[in-house]
């Protein structure tokens, strides 16, 4: 499967990475890594793709990691149409101190425009 | 994922400071008063979120099974966050809390499905933003699904303003002094 993960630095979303990469490992996924900007997170995008290089390399795991400048949500949505992914996969969500969870902007925009399969990571 | 907050310029209240006591619609006692983290009470909590219907689960919480819910509740019974109780007879009917975060505070409230509509969760409102005054608390915020309007109500009438409205969840906010 042609799995597309959008990474903005948040917590949730290097979460999202690390259980996308053992998954694309154990199913043998074509994965490509979108790291985008997230206005919300502390991380430089050198920051993330290091990060994101580290895991990779941890797993042995071959996949393509490129930067996307714009607005985050709508690019993820343009290139997994137009390059056919299958799914894009995106963090779950943060929770706030009273637990509740609460999903992120990027997310909300995936979810609600994608005409792709949208997988969301807990 | 901080951002500033928009807070009421003027401050709502005065909410009463529990324990206090009254009867419900349906002709309950109800009593509502400040947890006891030492006694009983965490385990009567317990026995009320494993009963708790999860068609009235609000992002994610209170979460399903045993484990999830101790956990859950060890975070938010901890020494710095306030709790109130509504109680019927040794049973708990609802549970309101606030849990600190960056000066302000996060607010949640519960109540147990065969106690609802019967006034218990204004009530336990109130008595959690006077418990709060007491102590200190300034400001308090809540999210709440924007289709939960039964729950969108009640904020509103205890004097909730709506602070941001641009995600699936409504974020409120109101000042207490």
């Amino acid at each position: 499967m042609k799995v597309l993960l959008g990474i903005g630095g948040s917590e949730d979303s290097v979460r999202a990475l690390e259980q996308t990469v053992e998954r694309a490992r154990a199913a043998d996924d074509d994965l490509t890594v979108a790291i985008v900007e997230n206005p919300n997170a502390d991380a430089t995008p050198d920051e993330i793709e290091d990060r994101v290089r580290g895991v990779l390399t941890d797993a042995d795991l071959d996949a393509e990691v490129r930067h996307v400048a714009g607005d985050p949500g709508s690019r993820l949505v343009d290139i997994a149409e137009e390059e056919g992914f299958d799914q894009i996969t995106l963090g779950g969500g943060e929770t706030s101190p009273m637990g509740k969870i609460k999903i992120g902007s990027i997310a909300e925009f995936v979810l609600l425009n994608s005409h792709v399969t949208v997988k969301l990571v807990r | 994922m901080s951002r500033d907050r928009i807070y009421p310029d003027e401050p709502s209240g005065p909410f009463p400071e529990p324990p206090l006591s009254f009867e419900d619609r349906d002709g309950r006692e109800i009593e509502i008063v400040p947890l006891d983290p030492a006694g009983d009470d965490r385990e009567a909590l317990v026995e009320m979120y494993l009963q708790f219907d999860p068609a009235d689960r609000a992002q994610g919480i209170p979460p399903g099974q045993e484990r999830r819910i101790r956990d859950w509740l060890d975070t938010i019974l901890d020494d710095d966050c306030l709790n109130v109780v509504a109680w019927h007879g040794d049973e708990v009917a609802g549970h309101a809390t606030l849990v600190p975060d960056e000066g302000a505070y996060e607010l949640a409230i519960f109540v147990l499905q065969r106690y609802q509509e019967a006034g218990i969760g204004t009530q336990l409102m109130r008595a959690l933003l006077g418990y709060g005054a007491s102590h200190g608390v300034e400001k308090v915020w809540l999210t709440v699904e924007r289709w939960n309007r039964a729950a969108v109500g009640l904020y509103k009438k205890i004097g909730f303003e709506t602070s941001d409205a641009e995600s699936f969840e409504l974020e409120m906010t109101i000042r207490l002094r």
